[in-house]
């Protein structure tokens, strides 16, 4: 007997809503079915009503946990499009906010990991040490999650001597936790047994779902933009790509432990060889007509922005395309054949972070399947209707309505 | 004066009053052990160093609004709530603390008891697939089927493990077991792998990591206990702290060398001794993550009863030196 049961809109495992149609044969998972749009905020046409300038703390507030990476996509795209070099010193001080917001990311994630799997403490001692990362970001940007670090042809706010050797000495109490939870978060038996062999994703299905980031990288492809298209100045930076060859959720979890440890020796590279001079290039505030794609590997992978400029000060498109997105359709494929008990935990691998993946909204019938554009007010006024009309059925109304 | 002894008995201590007051006292200093394991504080500001916080959880459980979903049975959901809290504030009169005779039997010491006392506790068990079962939700549903399947994992090698020092002390009486014990404190030495067996059974049963699968959040929600609310939950965490005292009251009893003296020291006794286990279980709770339930069932028929037979094989090798 098979039955089908809603994970979310709202559900302790899921931090934000989001709709995972499951159809369960007793506690074996048979298909699963992902609906979005319950996280819309219609950022992409507030971006075309504000200048560039407005722009960056927009995409700055499409995340909470990469904001830096939208910032840093979005400010390379349009002085990509400017065509304009800007100094040295500022895309070494943007890489280094980058680098400390993919540690912090990665931090979160792993106490994440822990709580899906029931491992509290793990949770309580990751979340702990990420907050050394958070007031290394707050020290040196004056905030701890939207940094408002870039601007247009370089960066807000310089790092001083000081800063310089507290974020080097912080580094030496975080590196060394760091190889405690690798010690712990790869041998811990129970721990282990949870993580392995769960959510399986092959090679060739990875290629092939276009997956991005980490769960790319945990089936044994080393695909990093910092590698494959460097941006900034990660050409002159030393480092590796991180995998595993283990291809489940435990593969997820060393890979982004091991990345852990790349972004500590890219931190220290960057603070001893900051490169002297100015953080800021003078720049129009027009942008020339064009196009352009920007890429930037976030925390959770590979972010992507459009943006499209028509000669004026406002942008006329600005498309993102967060990594969250990209990994639902793997997410499907890994779910598949799974434990229920394993839904948070192959949902959580991808570190989803739903609003971020959010863009449109179509407003469907689940009975006809027909889409329909519908202003606020005839939606309002439809779920009054609709609930006036539907509270006959109340007693054994099933999901979806 | 001997029915004003057993009102005492029943009502005060180590019956009702005392049960639910020690209780909420393990449950705090559960919280404030695994929370300074875990790096934290634990509850701070309700009472001194936050004593009283389990209190104020559930008088505020108990204030809360009630609901009954249209779906469930409306009976069986609101009876087993308090059948459990009966079930198990019986159990605990079974503990050899205080108003029994060594020399003759009485309602709450007779030889058998310590059977008494498991199936009593094993009856939460069956109360709360029945809580989740008679919900009727999805996530209830899951729960409850998960708690019976649990139960089929640890109930045995519990038993097994238990049996080993009513074997060596030849008795089927908590107190004769406590008292053989008492005079024999080396023989303890001989049970180390059967109180690891029963410490690990009696966290499966009070559903704590790592075998808290069938409240597992992330996974079902709450879920036996997802459609409960208000009074009905506060029976329900009730009945896992009074559970946990009662647990580990046995496992005091039979593996510790039960709570010797009269009604003063046996009380300092019980204290110490439950505490002590408590302790020991909010060091595992810390320790690991939760598992599946094929690997829980797995390892407890695995690792678990292999044990416990092992253990009664030892205990019949020592019987027959001693």
């Amino acid at each position: 007997m098979s039955i089908t049961i809603p994970i979310g809109p709202q559900h302790p495992a899921l931090k934000e809503p989001i709709s995972l149609k499951m159809t369960f044969d007793g506690e074996i998972i048979k298909d699963a079915d992902i609906r979005l749009g319950y996280n819309h905020r219609g950022l992409e046409k507030l971006f075309e009503g504000k200048s560039y300038v407005q722009n960056i703390y927009v995409t700055e507030r499409i995340c909470g946990i990469c904001s830096h990476s939208h910032t840093t996509c979005f400010v390379n795209g349009v002085e990509k499009l400017l065509g304009i070099e800007i100094p040295k010193r500022a895309s070494y001080i943007r890489m280094l906010i980058g680098e400390l917001e993919r540690v912090h990311s990665h931090l979160l994630w792993l106490g994440v990991a822990g709580h899906e799997a029931g491992f509290e403490s793990f949770f309580m001692y990751t979340w702990r040490d990420r907050e050394i990362v958070m007031d290394i970001l707050e020290e040196s940007s004056g905030n701890r999650v939207h940094y408002a670090i870039n601007t247009i042809g370089g960066v807000r706010r310089d790092i001083d001597e000081t800063q310089r050797t507290r974020i080097l000495n912080s580094l030496k109490i975080l590196k060394e936790r760091t190889d405690y939870y690798k010690n712990l978060g790869t041998t811990e038996p129970s721990f282990v047994a949870r993580l392995s062999g769960i959510g399986i994703l092959p090679r060739e299905q990875a290629l092939s779902l276009c997956s991005v980031g980490p769960t790319l990288r945990a089936s044994n492809i080393d695909m990093d933009v910092r590698k494959d298209d460097p941006y900034l100045a990660y050409d002159e930076v030393p480092f590796e790509v991180s995998t595993a060859d283990t291809c489940d959720v435990l593969g997820r979890t060393v890979v982004r432990i091991k990345e852990l440890f790349q972004s500590y020796n890219i931190i220290e590279y960057i603070l001893r060889n900051l490169p002297a001079g100015d953080i800021k290039a003078k720049v129009p505030r027009k942008v020339p007509a064009g196009e352009t794609v920007s890429r930037y590997e976030a925390p959770r992978g590979e972010n992507i922005h459009y943006i499209k400029s028509n000669g004026t000060e406002k942008p006329e498109r600005l498309k993102v395309r967060a990594p969250t997105l990209a990994n639902y359709p793997a997410t499907v494929a890994m779910l598949k054949n799974g434990f229920i008990a394993d839904i948070p935990l192959i949902f959580a691998a991808i570190d989803p972070c739903i609003c971020c993946a959010e863009r449109m909204v179509e407003v469907k019938d689940t009975k006809t399947g027909r889409a329909e554009i519908k202003t606020f007010d005839e939606l309002k006024k439809y779920s009054r209707d609709f609930y006036k009309n539907h509270k006959k059925i109340k007693k054994d109304t099933v999901w979806p309505f | 004066m001997a029915i004003l002894k057993t009102f005492f008995y029943l009502l005060v201590y180590p019956g009702l009053v005392f049960l639910i007051v020690y209780s909420l006292f393990c449950e705090w200093f559960d919280r404030k052990t695994y929370a300074r394991l875990q790096n934290r504080r634990g509850p701070l500001h309700t009472g001194k160093a936050g004593l009283l916080q389990p209190a104020a959880d559930l008088i505020k459980l108990f204030s809360k609004e009630d609901i009954v979903p249209e779906k469930a049975d409306r009976i069986m959901f609101t009876a087993l709530p308090v059948f459990g809290l009966a079930i198990i504030l019986t159990s605990a009169m079974y503990l050899p603390i205080w108003n029994y005779s060594m020399t003759k039997t009485g309602f709450n010491s007779f030889p058998g008891d310590i059977i008494v006392l498991i199936y009593l506790l094993s009856l939460p068990t069956i109360i709360l697939f029945l809580a989740g079962w008679h919900s009727t939700s999805f996530f209830s549903t899951i729960g409850g089927v998960r708690v019976i399947t649990m139960f089929f994992g640890y109930e045995i090698p519990l038993l097994l493990s238990v049996l080993s020092p009513a074997i060596l002390a030849g008795s089927w009486r908590l107190a004769e077991i406590a008292q053989f014990f008492q005079a024999n404190p080396g023989l303890l030495s001989v049970n180390v792998i059967g109180f690891f067996i029963a410490l690990a059974a009696l966290q499966a049963k009070l559903e704590r990591t790592p075998f808290d699968i069938p409240h597992a959040e992330t996974e079902i929600v709450g879920g036996t206990f997802t459609e409960y609310t208000g009074r009905k939950l506060a029976f329900f965490r009730l009945i896992t702290d009074i559970e946990m005292v009662v647990g580990s009251g046995l496992i005091a009893t039979v593996f510790l060398g039960g709570f010797p003296g009269g009604i003063f020291s046996s009380f300092i006794w019980f204290i110490i001794k439950t505490l002590f286990v408590i302790f020991l279980l909010s060091v595992i709770k810390a320790a690991f993550s939760r598992l599946r339930i094929d690997q829980m069932v797995r390892f407890s028929w695995y690792i678990l009863a292999p044990l416990g037979i092992l253990q009664i094989f030892i205990t019949l090798l020592v019987k027959l030196k001693f």
